[in-house]
């Protein structure tokens, strides 16, 4: 005998899509849990079952860790990160005065990791970068984002935004296409979301493991078949501003579960 | 493996004769064996094969994997709460290394 | 699936998006036919599987098996399982095998229960290699067996083992 409970479980999620597409139009952005199968869903609902669990625990260990040469963990200067990184990721690509542009969490870890700690920095995609990036947007689970793109982040913000509209790639495809255009419609097997970032670092199925948010604009460029740019590249925090900004309200995810 | 840190949950107390859920979790890639590398050779397989749950040292729950669990295998389960003590949880990977954990369970 | 995509778009009024989301299925398709090929068990070595434990004239009743309809990722379906038992010292569940017809090989996990568990119910995360049944099998502390067969509509598939 199946359970039915899943048979009303589904209708569920059907009713949250039609709900989803409906509301759209009335510019109120929707985060693509709601899109997920109710496994899925389950998944990121109880952090006892959520795999990225395991990326945010090793995070909070490298917390209290002591490493580079001023012999100091990142608790040592900035205590519970509970208290201290509270909200951090609501604000992130933030601008960066020393740089003169954006910086997005990623990199100013790795800023920080370079200035006060005095360590290496940590590679993009490396266990260590998704453990703490995890760690610290997971202290800010259900606080809604809130960029700031006035003042000098407003050329950034435009620039992201156009990169979103622009065609690219030999199927010669904009972001928008898939994800505003289509978004409440099957492609192959999956259902088009809004593209909304509220959830990274995210444990993806078919990753079968965490991957930043620059991971996953690769994976978007590579299926229109366009050339992608470097993690952490200029471009892409910039769309990351954007596209915070786009979603802003929605409730920080992570780490969240998605197909 | 370093990084094959586990997460169990089991309620820190429990009435005596509650029937209680554990889960657990741990990171793993379970290489299946089934992969291809970039150059097209085949991925050896590399998986933890047991799962061993104790109570007070005694066994009351085991899991044999194939290839088939998904990478950083969940698995819930129960226990009946009798007595006050100790849950041990065990993971053998192919290469014999084990990974353990263990949290106590307060019976009142 | 491409029938289906099509389907859906037809209600979107954007022309362009349309033309170009099925350029896309197109493209996907292509490289769908580039996977390398493996040998899938089938229903014949599960039996063989299933009549080597002693539960091929199983009672097809007893076991509630949870699984989605249509799992969206293969790589990680979720699977329940219980199996209808006093669990008591002298009436319990001994193991329950779970068997992946479709799979390269039909072993999953064989979980072995005892009655201080109070109630034989586990979850767990399973790889499924294409649309198939899933079979758990029951063997019981009086030495009868138990059987019930799911089957899971698999949209991108895992590489199971
Ligand atoms: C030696 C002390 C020290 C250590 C060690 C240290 N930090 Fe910092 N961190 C600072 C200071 C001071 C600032 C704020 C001033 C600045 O550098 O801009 C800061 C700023 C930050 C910010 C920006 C916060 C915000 O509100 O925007 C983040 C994120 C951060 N650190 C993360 C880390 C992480 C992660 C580690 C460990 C890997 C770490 N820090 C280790 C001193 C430290
Ligand atoms: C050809 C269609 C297509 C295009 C073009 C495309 N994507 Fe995607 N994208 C997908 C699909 C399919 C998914 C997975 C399902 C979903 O979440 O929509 C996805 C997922 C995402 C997600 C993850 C959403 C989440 O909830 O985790 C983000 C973020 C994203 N895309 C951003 C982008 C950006 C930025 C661009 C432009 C550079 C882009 N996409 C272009 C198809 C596309």
């Amino acid at each position: 005998m199946r359970k039915n409970n899943r048979k009303i479980m589904m209708a569920g999620a059907a009713v949250a899509a039609v709900f989803s597409i409906a509301t759209i139009a009335a510019g109120e952005p929707k985060s693509g849990y709601l899109s997920a199968e109710p496994e899925t869903q389950a998944m990121q609902d109880d952090d006892f079952s959520n795999p990225a669990m395991l990326v945010t625990d090793y995070g909070g260990d490298l917390w209290s860790t002591a490493d580079g040469d001023s012999g100091k963990s990142c608790e040592d200067c900035h205590g519970d990160a509970a208290d201290s990184m509270k909200g951090v990721k609501t604000r992130y690509p933030t601008y960066y005065q020393p740089w003169g542009k954006m910086i997005n969490l990623e990199l100013r870890i790795n800023e920080c990791r370079k200035d006060n700690q005095k360590a290496k920095a940590w590679k993009y995609e490396s266990k260590e970068m998704l453990g703490m990036a995890s760690y610290i947007g997971y202290q800010s689970r259900g606080m809604p984002m809130a960029v700031d793109i006035g003042g000098k982040a407003t050329p950034f913000f435009t620039k992201g935004k156009e990169f979103y509209y622009e065609r690219r790639g030999q199927l010669d495809m904009a972001c928008s296409h898939c994800h505003e255009d289509n978004s409440g419609n099957m492609i192959r097997a999956n259902l088009l979301t809004e593209g909304q970032i509220n959830g990274f670092p995210t444990y993806r199925l078919k990753w079968s493991g965490v991957g930043t948010l620059h991971r996953r604009f690769k994976g978007c460029n590579d299926q229109v078949r366009a050339i992608p740019y470097e993690r952490g590249s200029d471009e892409y925090v910039n769309l990351e501003l954007y596209l915070a900004w786009r979603g802003r309200g929605l409730a920080v995810e992570t780490p969240s579960v998605r197909n | 493996m370093a990084s094959a840190k586990p997460r169990v949950k089991v309620p820190a107390s429990a009435a005596k004769g509650e029937i209680i859920e554990i889960k657990s979790l741990i990171s793993h890639t379970m290489e299946s064996g089934q992969r291809k590398d970039k150059e097209g050779k085949a991925i050896p397989r590399k998986i933890i094969n047991k799962f061993i749950v104790t109570f007070n040292g005694k066994e009351f729950f085991s899991a044999d994997w194939a290839p088939a669990i998904s990478a950083n295998p969940f698995l819930s389960f129960h226990m009946r709460a009798e007595e006050s003590g100790t849950m041990g949880f065990t993971w053998i990977d192919d290469d014999g290394s084990k990974y353990t954990a263990e949290k106590n369970l307060k019976v009142t | 699936m491409i029938e289906e995509t099509k389907m859906k778009l037809k209600e979107t009024p954007k022309e362009i998006s349309r033309r170009h989301v099925i350029m896309l299925v197109g493209a996907a398709a292509a490289t769908a036919g580039m996977l390398p090929r493996v040998s899938l068990a089938d229903k014949a070595a599960t039996d063989a599987a299933i009549k080597a434990i002693g539960g091929d004239g199983a009672e097809m009743s007893g076991i509630t098996l949870d699984l989605p309809q249509i799992a969206e990722n293969g790589s990680t379906v979720s699977v329940g399982v219980e199996v209808d038992s006093p669990m008591t010292a002298d009436n319990y569940v001994k193991t329950v095998y779970i068997f992946a017809e479709g799979n390269p090989n039909p072993d999953v996990c064989t979980l072995h229960f005892t009655p201080a568990g109070g109630i034989a119910r586990a979850y767990t995360r399973i790889r499924l290699a294409k649309t198939q049944n899933v079979i758990a099998l029951a063997e019981m502390s009086d030495g009868s067996f138990k059987r019930e067969t799911v089957e899971v509509k698999v949209t991108i598939g895992g590489c199971g083992g």
